[in-house]
Parts: structure tokens; C-alpha cells; sequence
């Protein structure tokens, strides 16, 4: 009989944030992304340094040396196209630190769109190029194959896993919301609803949350989590069940939860409490799938995501603006593509990450506060408008440099 | 004079009108003493003296404008606890500035710009026993923009318009108003109009096509460019503006809508333009100034002043000087002085819609609005509105109310 395992899995991943683009730049500036004020919070490369020292650095310091030190220890990791980029060029050390990672044999790489973005709800065809542009940018950087899938926010759905399938991932990743699971346990390994040979595994949110959302939130009644406790509830939860996955964003360790807040010492310590049991173990992705058999079908047939309360995808597409902004640049894509202009196909599918539309969310309540604190935006509405000047230039490009595409739309 | 503000320390309008108003009648022989709130150097003006009433900087810097009067409520109960801040203070002090001037000068006539300075008038008036002429350029209905507007300022108007011996109103509709809301009898009113210098627009301006280079790309494909140029706040009724382009946009897509302006409405219009599906086919520049608020009137074919309650319009004559063809709506005091224009009633979506579809697909309805209105608005001058002013003046005779 196979160990009891908890496959840990973390999202790693920088969006280009638009600077402060306005209706006078359109046209004649066709820099999006680069803020030249040093200061500023769309400036990408002082916001990847930043999180780069608060997070990658020491986190990716403790996983080598959880790695070194536990042979037992393992991690799962989806790195986005739009971060290797950053990375390699603003912070190198930080991509070797993930190339040794890597190297260890112990690290796998999930697989997702390139630019972290929702054109598998737009266009199939867009969303293969950047899963393809994915598996390519994996393969140049860290020499491995990806063959475990998961969408932009963890979105999924039904046809989201046979999509997977027929691409010929054998796993896929979902949020194991309970809505939907019923009576069910997220800590199985499920067969989606219309395939045979891919699995599907399931974020058990409530032990996932604790760390990213909760772990230092003193209002919480359970603050401040203990290893002791923690460990209490991760066996409480895996009783006569074989897994419990922990997805979370990296960036959980250190910039979300800050290192004072003693999250690093509390990940150390878990993991050598759990594996000083015998029967214990962590499983990479693929590893989880293979060790285990799906116990049942599962079926999601309206997209369900990891984020908020409602666990859709309201907070990108939910207002008016947002699905504005992601109309007009999936509208552009035939005639982008076509033009064959790889600086400005490139700077498009930048303004496809999911990230720009999540800054127009106004959704202000108890949701909301988590919005504000990942803007770097003064209001949705600003983010709104810089968007919408940022796709008027493309359209300026596509017009004046390939004569495709009217100015207007 | 008693004004409030006089450019470049203005937050709109009135510092023009009063500016203009002023040189006008220096230029005719009339010796002016312009009474401000504030102290800043209006080092560009010879002709005629400007008193500063108080040592505070400029207003707008507290964030008074001259439009708005919501904030007494909220500030006028702190009198003295904050010293200089609310503006009820300022007017306090204004007044008594104004009250030691009357005591120890001698002049003809007083001539006071809106509520703000009509209780500095009163006194003047009370201790000099001059005639005392109220200049409305807005009423508290007019700021209001539909709402009830704040009680204090209408008292204070009703006064100064009780006691004034002539009222100047900028426009017919301004006269109604104080007619009708303040029963002031119609006889005592004369609208005065207020007018553009042109000679005022920088001389070394030139257009280059840069500043809106996108908009100018959308013209090369043949669109029509809207444009409102203001504060983006209730009164101007850009809400309606907005819908009425989205409905023109369902039987013509070439219009774009340029609203260049900044103001706590602006959030709203974006969302609303993104409600009705149009987002792309307005552009927000924000608050500008200088070549970028010039290059804006240029840039535009279509002028729309979509107003619900508008004293006078001055952006309007300005709209007409850089060519563009105007639309007006009815609650605007500047379309009585113009006829080559569209008119609208301010709700009046279709209406409107009809009227910017008809201009942006008729080339010839639209050279014919922008040559006639170019002759119409060239014919009012500062000039003629200062000799308006100066036979009140000397036919004007106190009316004994002090007495």
C-alpha cells in the first residue's frame, strides 16, 4: 500500500503591469510595461527585486535545503512564461536557484498558458500557442517535460480536462470546492467527467487557505497556527484517505505571509514533523497520479477558480470593464498573428495576463480587500483606462506598421 | 469689483468672465478697484488695481472653488476652530476687508460677481450709499445640478438680490431662474451676455496633430470626433451624453467621444461607457490645460454642450472659435446668443443621438454649422457687454433700503 502523501504545489508568478498609460501615449509611445520612475508600483523590475528578496530567494533557500536534508521531500511548481522572463533579466540567481531545484529530480514543473491567461475561455487556438510557448520556454530552461496541466487561477472545468486529455496531459488541477465535491473528500484522485486516461486532483482549500490566506490573520480565532495544530488538522483530514494536496501561490512564503510572521520557520518545521512519521511522504503531481487510482468520476460542468468566495471567475470577468478590455484584445488576434511581428505579438499576449483585468475587479467587499492589496492601481478605473489606451496602441501598430485593423475597433 | 477669483488663480469661468469684463471697461475709461479673496501676483494685469482681501493663497489650492457650495455644510459649524479654513471665514474676512475700503474711497458703483461676494456688496452699499449691481453668473439652482442645493447660499442670494438696485443675469434663462425661485420682478433683471476674446488665445500656438495623434488617425479612417471639454460633475449631464453616443453609435460606429476634463463623476461615466458597450469609443484624458486643452478643440469636430442647467457656456464660444460644429441643449444660456447650432432638452438621449448621427454623416450639414456659427459668435464682444455695464452704472440710482 502506497504512503500518505501531501502534494505540494505552489504558482509562481509576475505579470508586466501597465504603467501609467495615457490617451496622449497612444500612438506615439509604444512602451507599455517599462516605468521609468524607479519608485513606482508598475515598475516590473523593482516589484520582481522586491519579491524576489522578501520571497523567491529565502523560500528557494529552504526548499534546497529541505530537499538536501529530506529525501522524502517533494514540490510541484508552475512557473509562468512572463516570470523565467523577468527573471532572466532582473534577477538571474533567482531562475539558477529554480534550475537546482529542478535538477534535484524532486521538483516538477506543471504546465499552463505562458502568459497566465484566460484565452482558454476565448480562443482555443491562442490558448494552444501559449501551452505550447510553455512547454518550450520549460523545456529551454530547465530541460524537463511538463505533463501535468493546470489553468490560469486554477480555473476548470469539464471540458477544460478533456481539452487536457486529448493534449495528452494525464493530470490536471482544480480547486476542490465543496459545492461541487458534495459529499466527497478532495483528498482522492477523481476521473473528470467525459475522459478515461487523465486524473484529476483537488486542492483541499480549507488546509491550503490556512497557510495563504489565514497564517497570520490575528483576528482569526485559530491564530496564532502551531506545527502541533497544524499537523492535528492535516491528520484529522487525511485519515483513511491517501492525500492531501496544498496548492497555494509561492508567493505565499514571504510576501504574502511575511517572514515575521514565521512562516518560513513554520513550513521548516512541518515538513520534518510530517515526515518523521514512517508512513508519511510528499508526492510530486505525477507521482500522486500514478500512486493512486481515481476512486470515482467528477463532474464540473460551470468553471470553477481558487479565488474568493464565489470560487468563478468574477473577480477577472465579472464588470463590465473587464469583459470590455478582454473583448477587445481577443478581437485582435487573427489580425495580430498574422502580422508576424514578434514585438508586437508579444507585448499582445503580455496584455492577455489575467492579472490586467483582476485590477479592474469591483468587487470592493470582503473579496474586495484582497483586490486592493494586489493592485498597484489607485482605482479599478485607472487600471481600466491605461489598459484601454495600452490596446489602442496595438491597434495603432497593427495599422500603421502592417495596414490590418481599423483604429476604431 | 468684488470678485473671487481672477486667472490664472481661477477654477473656471467666472475669473474669465470677470477678467474680461474688467479690461473691457478699462479700456473704455473706467477705473476699477478688483476685489479678491486671496494673495497671489496678477502681475499681468495694468488696468486696474487688485486688492487682496486676505493674506491666504489662492483658493483653489483649499479646494474652493467657485462653483462649489456643498462644503459649507460640512465646515461651517468648525468657524474658529480650524482659524482660515472654512469659507464662510474667508467671506467674513472678505467682508470686513471690503467694509474698510467703502469707509475710506470713493467710487461710483459697486459691481458684485455671484453669492460669494454679495454680502461684501451689501455692506459697501449699506456704508457708501453707491448703487449696488449683482452680477449671477450661476444660482445655487444651477450648482445644484437637479438637487435642492444648500439653504444658507440661496438666503444669501435672495438677499443680495433683494437688495441689489440692477441685476445683470448672463443669460435669459439665468433670469428666469431669478424670476421665478427668488420672485425678484423681471424689470429689475438685464441680461448681460458674456462674450470671448480671442485675441486672449496664445498667438504662437500652433497645431501639430501630436498631442491626439490617435484621434487623428480615427479621422484619417473617416471618423468624427465628439467632444466635451469640463469638469466631469452632474450639472454638465455627460451622462446623457454618453448613452445618447452609444445609441448614435447603432446606426453610425465612425463617432469617438473625447471628454477631456476631470471630476468625481468621471469614474461613473467610465463605468457607464463600459455598461453600454462603448468603452473604446471614449477617450479620458483627464484634467488639461494649456496646448493639450487647446489641441482638444481642435482635434474635435463636434462640440457638444450637454448641460442641465447652464447659466451661460463660455466653452461653447470657445468650441465655435476652433471651428467646430455645436451642439447645445436648451438649459443652456450661451444658445440664446447663437442660432447655427443644434439644440437638445438635456434628457433628450434620442434627440441628441439623431442630431450627432445627422452632423458626422452629412459633411455638408457639418461645414455649414461651422461657417455660420463662426460669424455668430465673432459678433459678440466684450466691448458692447462693458458698455452695457457702464450705462447701468451711471443711470443706476440707490434705492433707499437702508434708510
Amino acid at each position: 500500500m502506497s504512503k500518505r502523501g501531501i502534494t505540494l504545489y505552489l504558482h509562481v508568478h509576475q505579470p508586466y503591469r501597465v504603467r501609467n498609460y495615457t490617451v496622449f501615449d497612444a500612438s506615439i509611445d509604444h512602451n507599455y510595461f517599462n516605468d521609468t520612475d524607479s519608485q513606482s508600483n508598475h515598475n516590473n523590475e523593482r516589484i520582481l527585486n522586491k519579491v524576489a528578496d522578501k520571497s523567491y530567494r529565502p523560500m528557494n533557500a529552504l526548499l534546497e535545503k529541505l530537499l538536501a536534508t529530506h529525501p522524502d521531500f517533494k514540490v510541484s511548481l508552475s512557473i509562468t512564461g512572463t516570470f523565467i522572463e523577468q527573471a532572466e533579466a532582473w534577477a538571474p540567481d533567482v531562475l539558477e536557484s529554480f534550475k537546482r531545484l529542478v535538477n534535484t529530480g524532486r521538483v516538477e514543473i506543471v504546465s499552463e498558458t505562458y502568459y497566465h491567461s484566460l484565452a482558454f475561455f476565448y480562443s482555443r487556438t491562442e490558448f494552444e500557442r501559449q501551452v505550447e510557448a510553455h512547454k518550450a520556454k520549460v523545456r529551454e530552461v530547465f530541460g524537463v517535460e511538463t505533463s501535468v496541466f493546470r489553468n490560469t487561477e486554477l480555473s476548470y472545468n469539464d471540458e477544460l480536462a478533456q481539452w487536457a486529455e486529448q493534449y495528452g496531459f494525464k493530470g490536471v488541477l482544480a480547486e476542490g470546492w465543496d459545492p461541487v465535491l458534495e459529499w466527497r473528500s478532495p483528498n482522492f484522485v477523481y476521473s473528470p467527467e467525459g475522459t478515461e486516461n487523465i486524473s484529476l486532483l483537488l486542492k483541499n482549500y480549507k488546509l491550503s487557505d490556512d497557510l495563504a490566506f489565514r497564517f497570520s490573520n490575528r483576528a482569526w480565532e485559530e491564530w496564532p497556527l502551531t506545527v502541533d495544530k497544524y499537523n492535528s488538522w492535516i491528520e484529522a483530514s487525511i485519515q483513511d484517505q491517501p492525500l492531501i494536496n496544498l496548492f497555494m501561490d509561492y508567493e505565499t512564503f514571504g510576501e504574502h505571509q511575511w517572514e515575521d510572521t514565521g512562516i518560513f520557520t513554520f513550513f521548516e518545521e512541518f515538513v520534518e514533523r510530517w515526515l518523521s512519521n514512517p508512513d508519511n511522504t510528499f508526492y510530486t503531481v505525477s507521482e500522486a497520479i500514478e500512486a493512486h487510482k481515481p476512486v470515482g468520476k467528477l463532474s464540473m460542468p460551470y468553471t470553477v477558480t481558487w479565488a474568493d468566495s464565489e470560487r468563478d471567475l468574477t473577480a477577472w470577468l465579472g464588470n463590465s470593464m473587464q469583459q470590455e478590455a478582454m473583448r477587445h484584445i481577443y478581437s485582435m488576434e487573427d489580425d495580430i498573428v498574422r502580422s508576424g511581428d514578434g514585438e508586437l505579438i508579444a507585448d499582445w499576449r503580455k496584455l492577455q495576463t489575467s492579472d490586467h483585468a483582476y485590477y479592474m475587479c469591483t468587487k470592493w467587499f470582503t473579496d474586495g480587500d484582497v483586490h486592493a492589496y494586489f493592485s498597484p492601481y489607485s482605482s479599478p478605473y485607472d487600471a481600466f483606462l491605461y489598459y484601454l489606451n495600452a490596446i489602442r496602441d496595438v491597434r495603432w501598430r497593427l495599422h500603421e506598421d502592417h495596414k490590418t485593423g481599423g483604429l476604431g475597433g | 469689483m468684488l470678485g473671487w477669483e481672477l486667472p490664472p488663480h481661477n477654477s473656471g469661468g467666472l475669473g474669465v468672465a470677470c477678467y474680461h469684463l474688467s479690461k473691457a471697461l478699462a479700456l473704455k475709461g473706467t477705473s476699477i478697484d478688483f476685489v479678491v479673496p486671496y494673495s497671489a501676483p496678477h502681475d499681468d494685469i495694468d488696468f486696474m488695481n487688485v486688492h487682496h482681501a486676505t493674506s491666504l493663497s489662492p483658493l483653489h489650492k483649499f479646494g474652493m472653488g467657485a462653483y462649489d457650495s456643498s462644503f459649507i455644510a460640512q465646515t461651517i459649524n468648525r468657524d474658529g476652530v480650524q482659524g482660515l479654513t472654512s469659507i464662510r471665514d474667508i467671506q467674513a474676512q472678505y467682508g470686513r476687508f471690503v467694509e474698510d475700503f467703502a469707509q475710506n474711497n470713493d467710487f461710483d458703483a459697486i459691481h458684485a460677481h455671484d453669492w460669494l461676494t454679495m454680502e461684501a456688496g451689501m455692506k459697501a452699499k449699506e456704508i457708501s450709499n453707491k448703487p449696488l449691481i449683482v452680477h449671477v453668473h450661476a444660482t445655487e439652482f444651477d450648482r445644484a445640478g437637479g438637487s435642492t442645493g444648500n439653504p444658507l447660499v440661496h438666503e444669501i442670494e435672495y438677499q443680495g438680490l433683494i437688495m441689489a438696485d440692477r441685476i445683470f443675469a448672463v443669460s435669459e434663462i439665468t433670469k428666469q431662474i431669478i424670476v421665478e425661485r427668488y420672485n425678484i420682478p423681471a424689470d429689475k433683471i438685464e441680461v448681460v451676455y458674456n462674450a470671448i476674446d480671442t485675441l486672449s488665445f496664445d498667438a504662437n500656438y500652433r497645431y501639430d496633430g501630436r498631442t491626439y495623434r490617435y484621434l487623428e488617425g480615427l479621422k484619417q479612417e473617416g471618423y468624427t470626433v465628439i467632444s466635451a471639454i469640463t469638469r466631469l460633475t452632474i450639472q454638465k449631464g455627460l451622462g446623457n451624453l454618453v448613452r445618447a453616443l452609444a445609441r448614435a453609435v447603432e446606426k453610425y460606429d465612425r463617432i469617438v467621444l473625447l471628454l477631456a476634463g476631470d471630476g468625481e463623476q468621471r469614474d461613473e461615466l467610465i463605468q457607464l461607457a463600459s455598461d453600454l458597450g462603448i468603452s473604446d469609443k471614449v477617450f479620458f484624458t483627464g484634467f488639461v490645460r494649456g496646448k493639450q486643452w487647446r489641441d482638444a478643440y481642435i482635434v474635435s469636430d463636434i462640440f457638444v454642450l450637454s448641460s442641465i442647467s447652464e447659466p451661460f457656456g463660455l466653452t461653447a464660444l470657445e468650441a465655435a472659435h476652433h471651428d467646430n460644429a455645436l451642439i447645445i441643449t436648451k438649459q443652456s444660456g450661451v444658445g440664446e446668443v447663437l442660432h447655427s447650432i443644434f439644440r437638445y432638452d438635456f434628457w433628450d438621449v434620442d434627440r441628441l443621438a439623431d442630431q450627432l448621427v445627422g452632423i458626422a454623416t452629412s459633411p455638408a450639414l457639418k461645414e455649414s454649422l461651422r461657417r455660420n456659427v463662426t460669424n455668430e459668435y465673432a459678433r459678440i464682444s466684450w466691448y458692447d457687454v462693458a458698455h452695457q455695464c457702464m450705462s447701468a452704472y451711471s443711470s443706476v440710482r440707490p434705492v433707499e433700503v437702508f434708510a
